[in-house]
């Protein structure tokens, strides 16, 4: 299958700071990656250099939106890149909490939309067509995640839940191809993890979008990925299938704890 | 000996109109003001001069069509439109030039570069100009069913408070409905979040300058027919007003501004009409002063939560 992301030996430095050391990565087309890794050992950081908001020290970040084009994503702005179809939530919710969750969702939409302020202060037929447009098509993305119901609420009234769901369906409304996730199931009670599982997978076979999560909830990385890739202060120490994962002595000993199968 | 203020019902509705008239004004350069303030966190000191140079754009080009005998309404929007196109092009200038490049810079360095703009761009319109006082005729219509009233509100003050209604209805329109008004409120919610959803931040605060340097301009083409000159330095203390108006109702928020304007007439207005008009400045900033001790945030400002 085709690779949707490529990362080549990326090094993030800050100051005298390394925080990533020469990491590889690689998405392909419909997967579920999972990014796991102790607390500080540089997630973030590297999902904030594949959305543009670091410029990368060293390496490549290769894209390829569509089968056979592949372009260079280093250094290009934030908006430019979610355009070109990488879109991500956050660790901490970041919605725009004084808007509706309808227009949380059309706010998406923005970047595929055409008509300009020109049309905006005209109103012609073209313009209210689009307009109408975006309403259906972020109306349908609420259906799909399960928040039309709320549609007018203020996004801060949803209950925590439902506030991750937003944005996914914001990000979502952007039409990525690839969705990043940074830790989808913080502070999620099990129902709502379960949920989110259905969600994800989902996402990734209907609109065949390919995911790069970061979680520390091991039920659901087990179960979802495809392919887990483990940082431990900044470099790569593992990558496999959940199995392997789960039975390699230096991803116990760095992450899950030296006593961890007796725990579980 | 003077005999003292007048107590009756026609002075007191006479200095409420001349509040609201007054106050209007305020409210119209101060929506530029809480506009931008609400998007990048910045006190555009250039604001006022924004509103002066569409004062002076509108009286050249008033000037130059009645001497080719042009008269009425026509004289007025065309020179309202022009007024309003050559300062839009100003504040987008502005912005590019003087607070771009200061994007990731600490705060006090747009501050200090907004007051280098202001003080350039009043200079430049007095070498350019003059620094005389230069009269400005009243493009405002005379509106004949307004004749009995004009002891106490005429068709001057009538269209000002009109048009200064009807502007706040367009932008709370354009700011609630539009791809464009959303992508305001996002970028002043999270302007990081808004760009990873793709809004394009720079035309969003670009656009921002342009609606606000336009209403600015229609508040200099009202005021400068309401008071019959204009010179190079008329920005500067109605731009501090303005932007006190806009710290009243809580900088930020548009039915803020909108109200600390009024508020703001008002209180000069009756305070002119009843105490003495030598005090009509101390006044105002007597006001700023009480609400800043009282309700730091402004009247309709929420307590500000510092944005990370």
């Amino acid at each position: 299958m085709d690779s949707v992301l490529t990362v080549n030996s990326l090094t993030m430095n800050f100051g005298g700071l390394r925080a990533i050391d020469s990491v590889d990565l690689e998405v392909r087309q419909e997967q579920i990656v999972a990014l796991i890794g102790p607390n500080g050992s540089g997630k973030t950081t590297f999902s904030n250099c594949l959305t543009g908001i670091y410029e990368p020290t060293e390496g490549d970040i290769f894209i390829s939106p569509t089968p056979g084009g592949r372009r260079r994503i280093n250094g290009i702005k934030i908006n430019r890149i979610a355009e070109m179809g990488i879109a991500r939530t956050f660790q901490n919710i970041r919605l725009f909490s004084n808007m509706t969750v309808l227009e949380n969702v059309m706010i998406g939409r923005h970047c595929r939309a055409k008509a300009g302020v020109l049309g905006a202060v005209l109103r012609g037929r073209k313009t209210r067509r689009e307009e109408q447009e975006i309403v259906d098509r972020s109306y349908e993305i609420l259906v799909r995640t399960g928040l039309a119901d709320q549609a007018d609420e203020p996004a801060k009234n949803l209950p925590y839940g439902a506030q991750r769901r937003l944005e996914i369906a914001r990000a979502l409304a952007t039409e990525p191809f690839l969705l990043l996730l940074d830790e989808p199931a913080a502070g999620m009670n099990p129902r709502e993890t379960d949920e989110l599982e259905e969600l994800i997978v989902r996402i990734r076979d209907e609109a065949k979008i390919s995911i790069l999560m970061i979680e520390h909830d091991m039920r659901m990385v087990m179960s979802l990925s495809n392919r887990i890739i483990v940082l431990d202060y900044g470099e790569k120490i593992a990558e496999g299938t959940a199995a392997q994962i789960w039975e390699n002595p230096d991803v116990i000993k760095a992450y899950l704890g030296e006593d961890f199968h007796g725990d579980a | 000996m003077s005999s003292g203020p007048r107590f009756d019902m026609d002075y007191f509705l006479e200095l409420a109109i001349g509040g609201l008239t007054r106050g209007s004004i305020y409210a119209l350069i101060a929506l530029g003001y809480t506009m931008v303030y609400g998007i990048i966190e910045l006190i555009n000191f250039a604001h006022g001069e924004i509103y002066m140079i569409g004062a002076f754009t509108a009286l050249i080009v008033a000037s130059v069509l009645t001497m080719n005998g042009m008269t009425g309404v026509s004289v007025l929007i065309l020179a309202s439109v022009v007024a309003v196109l050559y300062a839009a092009a100003y504040g987008f200038t502005v912005e590019k030039i003087a607070y771009k490049p200061l994007r990731q810079a600490p705060r006090l360095s747009p501050l200090i570069s907004a007051i280098g703009m202001s003080i350039f761009l009043q200079n430049y319109v007095l070498i350019a100009q003059t620094s005389d006082f230069l009269p400005f005729p009243n493009l405002l219509p005379v509106l004949p069913f307004m004749e009995p009233y004009s002891h106490i509100m005429g068709s001057t003050e009538l269209i000002i408070v009109l048009t200064t209604a009807l502007a706040t209805a367009a932008l709370t329109f354009f700011i609630k409905f539009t791809k464009l008004g959303k992508a305001m409120r996002a970028t002043a919610q999270d302007r990081h979040m808004a760009m990873l959803v793709g809004v394009n931040v720079n035309r969003v605060i670009s656009n921002t300058f342009i609606v606000g340097s336009a209403l600015a301009a229609i508040g200099g083409v009202l005021i400068a027919s309401h008071i019959g000159r204009i010179n190079f330095s008329i920005g500067f203390i109605t731009g501090i007003k303005a932007f006190t108006a806009a710290v009243l109702g809580g900088i930020g928020s548009i039915p803020g501004a909108v109200l600390g304007g009024l508020v703001l007439g008002w209180t000069e207005s009756f305070a002119t009409g009843y105490v003495s008009s030598d005090y009509e400045d101390v006044f105002a900033f007597c006001l700023l002063v009480l609400i800043l001790i009282f309700r730091p945030a402004g009247i309709l400002g929420r307590s500000s939560v510092q944005k990370v």
